[in-house]
């Protein structure tokens, strides 16, 4: 393949990457008061890659290391679409904090970059590339406030737990490449199709349980999760919607395509890994939050949980499953956005506030954003009939049709524990006795990403046809 | 009119917007809120009316049939009603006006949030009874829990937040389960539409057994069964008046009116192996819930405990599988709807005078409430299950298919119907009779003309089913000899599988054909229990 038709294929990634560098001069020269300008340049960008992505025919470049195919179009609309959501909300909320920076929207911009690579990633080394441009921005940003803190002890314990697990991916990833001899993931599967030799599998195993606990730690799976809610209670808020939605979505699209694509040869090896994952994160996710005061505490252990459930797909490792985890993180990205910029509109006397106790009796003061949350938090619950029912049923589905019935039904009663803290977010809203209310200083891009996904929440239900047959198509064409 | 389903279901649904869209003072929006909620939910009983006037009892076939592709193949907007489903459709339409009219002065705050959660629940309800398709059956069953969250939690009494919770995190655990299931029935079949399934889908008996299992556990924590039955005292009493009347008089139905729809049919062998279990359950609950209920000091209480102890009845008719006792369920459904809501009215308007519910605070009512002690008679005299009211028939006719199927059960429950006796006249003599001693009760009023014209009506429906029980059967009884002609159908099928089916998982049509030519030439339908003549239909075991 020649130049040009990679460039080409790579089209959406370049705008992005090239107007990132162009972002960054302008900030340069003009400094923080242009943080205004950049952030809405920076959404028309991601908008313009978005379209390009969804436009361009598909095709793979760089020998087969970057594929553009349906499951990494599904993936990249996800994830540019939360990323643009978190970008307007990230100026809202450090214009409110009156510090505004330019580098804000940049490093998101470099993010998302970071993420669209690691979907399309079809070789362990561009996947790591990917991987390491996204962490490296978020990492910033999880400390964006700078003066804070809290937000400062996130960003180093999210580097320093992050490069930890980047080095056991790393060296997962040499084990795989020396038994196998390759880094693409099509040469790995067709060198593994024959059959897999007595000594290889030792090596594969090895290399295999440590890409899947690097990746494990991406997605803040159980037992890897530890720093989960100490880096979403200490980034600013806006960026904690961020981690819990795009990065999510792109990490867990990059670990189904990195074992669903390479290694269906050792399927049953790495199902136990996942059945094992999948079983602890929803236990965890379940059990953990119900303590929590702090409603970004208990939205990062809601966010174990429902990785615990998108895993579950995963582990079923059929059509429906990689079906059900792209629906699943679809709904999960939108719903969570959705709480994240009701949080975000949790401020008194101008500051934020971050306790669950604060909500009470919300509905009285602010019927509408109280219904919201409340509509997205039985979303989350998987109660009916909002659009979470549908999702969870989709996982189930798969984990019964590939006889996963001990984990199903682990599931659905984990679910029922989840369902418990869910509700105690309404109960707090519409039983207690009204505290005072907040500053009507939600903004209108934020309210309207909260209306946005309220709307959606319902419609879902209604008619969910278009994302039911794109995530279809694309889990076919990914097991191709 | 071929949307009339969706309008009766959806109906309150705008007047929930229309209240929503309200704005001014809150006084304003209050009294809009109420006339908006009974304006629509006096409408929507009209339309269930005319539902009943248009619907054909002389067939089994679902009728006012509406189809939509929604979801994906095979899970549609399907919608739909038979004889064992109309009735509750009108049962709820029914009852909501006069839920509405019983909070019109005791719900003082949030007002326009009451009424919505009252109509969102009307919708969701009429969902459950209409819906032919399991998914959207789920939606209904399940979405119905937030609104009776919320009634409970924000308008309840001082435990109303454990009461709540206790309320939601039963049920839900048993939904998921029955969510489980739905979901193997759909890798099964290909689809989750109750009547194609009904027709013609097949489970071996082992998965069958796990499927009513998962079944059980949802409808016996709706129903509820003993010993799954201690979230309903706590809820019935934390509960608004018109939320206690809801539980008592729909919530409790769709367990009932799921085992109808889906165990007996779907999982037919299972149901035979498993009915034994009913029936143990059934008699401890209509024997031990009795028992507690005497004991009981609080009036919602000890109600609560009798609705456990009358839906033991109605499992136990319905599992017995003969055309008796599952008319016999339904009509103990639909007459405990009215009766108990009806109770649970009354206790509410004392509620509403003096604050307690305490038994201990009362006494002597009859001098100062004549009105009221009579309503009362009647109603506590219907939950007792005397002849001549509508307790008669269902509790009767679910005993006596007891018996046909085994004489020892219907022997058990027979000693319910003393203790109900019992528990529900020592309740009205503490209450109603004695001495006026109590200085608090000398100034209490009788009815206001509201509260007279709540309970008035339902006392005449409830002596009218009493004598007068035969509208109620020409629309249940082809109904139910249908489905007991496919339960007996899919038994024969379990017993001896045809050698040459053509695909495991795939027979034939097995929906017999019961069309009457008349209903009203049907043997014994024109008597006063048209229950008992039915036996011909039935035949022997």
């Amino acid at each position: 393949m020649n130049i040009q038709h990679d460039l080409y294929v790579l089209l959406p990634e370049l705008v992005l990457a090239i107007g990132a560098m162009v972002l960054l001069l302008v900030g340069a020269v003009r400094g923080d008061r242009s943080a205004k300008t950049l952030t809405i340049l920076s959404v028309i960008l991601i908008a313009v890659s978005a379209y390009l992505s969804m436009t361009i025919p598909d095709g793979t470049a760089f020998s087969g290391a970057f594929v553009m195919d349906s499951f990494a179009r599904f993936n990249k609309a996800v994830i540019l679409w939360s990323s643009a959501a978190c970008m307007l909300m990230a100026h809202r909320f450090f214009d409110l904090e009156r510090t505004a920076r330019f580098e804000l929207p940049v490093l998101m911009v470099l993010a998302s970059l970071g993420m669209t690579l690691m979907v399309s990633a079809s070789n362990f080394i561009a996947l790591y590339m990917g991987l390491e441009l996204q962490s490296l921005a978020l990492y910033v940003l999880a400390a964006f406030n700078r003066d804070s803190v809290r937000s400062s002890e996130a960003g180093l314990k999210y580097f320093l737990l992050g490069s930890l697990s980047s080095g056991m991916m790393l060296y997962g990833i040499s084990m795989i490449y020396g038994f196998t001899g390759s880094l693409d993931f099509h040469v790995v599967a067709r060198v593994l199709a024959p059959g897999v030799q007595t000594g290889q599998l030792i090596g594969l195993i090895f290399g295999l349980v440590f890409l899947l606990a690097g990746l494990a730690f991406k997605i803040s799976a159980v037992p890897f999760h530890m720093w989960t809610p100490d880096v979403y209670e200490g980034a600013p808020t806006p960026i904690t919607a961020y981690l819990a939605t795009a990065s999510k979505v792109a990490s867990l699209a990059m670990v189904v395509r990195a074992v669903v694509v390479p290694f269906p040869s050792v399927f049953h090896q790495w199902q136990q890994i996942v059945v094992a994952i999948s079983a602890l994160s929803m236990a965890l996710g379940a059990f953990a939050a119900i303590g929590q005061t702090n409603i970004k505490r208990l939205m990062a252990y809601s966010s174990i949980g429902h990785m615990g459930y998108a895993l579950l797909g995963l582990a079923a490792g059929s059509q429906l499953g990689i079906r059900a985890v792209l629906f699943y993180l679809a709904f999960y990205s939108f719903t969570n956005i959705g709480v994240f910029a009701c949080i975000q509109a949790m401020r008194r006397a101008g500051r934020a506030v971050e306790g669950i106790a604060d909500l009470a009796g919300m509905a009285r003061t602010q019927p509408a954003l109280a219904f919201a949350l409340s509509a997205l938090m039985l979303s989350l619950a998987g109660l009916p009939p909002v659009a979470g029912i549908v999702a969870k049923a989709l996982v189930f589905l798969a984990a019964l049709d590939a006889h996963l019935y001990a984990l199903a039904i682990f599931g659905v009663l984990t679910s029922v524990v989840g369902a418990y803290y869910y509700l105690r977010i309404v109960k707090v809203m519409y039983f207690d006795e009204a505290a005072a209310p907040f500053d009507r200083t939600m903004g209108w891009s934020v309210a309207a990403i909260a209306g946005i996904a309220t709307v959606l929440t319902f419609a879902f239900v209604v008619r969910i046809g278009v994302l039911y047959d794109t995530a279809d198509f694309a889990a076919r064409n990914l097991l191709k | 009119m071929s949307h009339l389903l969706s309008i009766i279901t959806f109906l309150p649904l705008v007047g929930a917007l229309l209240i929503l869209a309200i704005r001014g003072s809150s006084g304003t929006v209050a009294r809009n809120a109420r006339w908006i909620a009974l304006a629509f939910t006096v409408a929507d009983f009209a339309l269930t009316v005319v539902l009943w006037a248009k619907f054909d009892g002389s067939t089994a076939q679902f009728q006012f049939v509406e189809h939509a592709a929604w979801l994906t193949n095979g899970i549609s907007y399907h919608m739909g009603v038979d004889g064992i489903s109309m009735l509750f459709v009108v049962l709820t339409g029914l009852l909501m006006p006069f839920c509405i009219l019983a909070s019109w002065e005791s719900i003082e705050t949030r007002v326009a949030e009451y009424m919505v959660a009252f109509l969102v629940l009307e919708t969701l309800m009429m969902g459950v009874f209409t819906a032919l398709d399991l998914f959207l059956f789920y939606l209904f069953f399940e979405g119905g829990l937030i609104p009776m969250f919320l009634i409970i939690g924000v308008w309840g009494g001082k435990r109303r937040v454990y009461a709540s919770y206790k309320f939601f995190l039963y049920t839900l655990l048993g939904s998921v389960l029955m969510l489980l299931a739905i979901l193997a029935m759909y890798l099964i079949t290909g689809t989750t539409d109750i009547e194609t399934i009904i027709d013609t889908a097949h489970f071996s008996p082992a998965l069958q057994g796990w499927m009513w299992l998962a079944f059980f556990a949802s409808f016996a924590v709706k129903m509820p069964m003993w010993p799954v039955h201690t979230w309903l005292p706590d809820a019935h009493v934390e509960a608004p008046t018109a939320g206690s009347v809801i539980l008592a008089g729909i919530l409790l139905k769709m367990g009932g009116y799921g085992f109808l729809r889906f165990s007996l049919p779907m999982f037919a062998s299972a149901s035979v192996s498993f009915a034994p279990l009913v029936f143990v359950l059934s008699i401890v609950a209509i024997i031990a819930t009795s028992l507690i209920a005497l004991a009981q000091e609080d009036m919602k209480k000890l109600i609560a405990y009798s609705s456990v102890a009358h839906m033991g009845f109605v499992t136990m008719g319905i599992f017995s599988l003969t055309h008796q006792g599952i008319e016999g369920g339904i009509y103990q459904m639909l007459s405990h709807g009215i009766v108990s809501g009806a109770l649970f009215l009354c206790v509410g308007v004392v509620y509403d005078r003096m604050h307690t519910r305490e038994i201990a605070a009362y006494g002597g009512l009859v001098k100062r409430m004549p009105l009221y002690a009579a309503c009362f008679m009647v109603f506590t005299l219907a939950n007792v299950g005397l002849p001549g009211t509508g307790g008669f028939v269902g509790e009767f006719l679910t005993m006596l298919g007891a018996f046909i199927h085994n004489t020892w059960i219907a022997i058990f429950a027979a000693t319910g119907t003393i203790l109900s006796a019992a528990y529900a006249l020592y309740l009205y003599r503490r209450v109603i009779f004695g001495e006026l001693v109590k200085p608090a009760l000398q100034t209490i009023k009788d009815l206001s003309l509201r509260e007279f014209a709540i309970l008035a009506p339902l006392v005449v429906i409830t002596i009218v089913m009493g004598v007068y029980p035969k509208p109620i059967f020409d629309v249940t009884s082809a109904s139910v000899a249908n489905l007991l002609a496919q339960n007996r159908a899919a038994l024969a099928y379990d017993h001896a599988p045809p050698k040459l089916a053509i695909s495991p998982s795939v027979r034939p049509s097995r929906r017999a054909d019961v069309r009457l030519p008349d209903a009203s030439v049907q043997p014994g339908h024109g008597e006063l229990l048209g229950g008992i003549a039915i036996t011909s239909v039935n035949g022997a075991p």
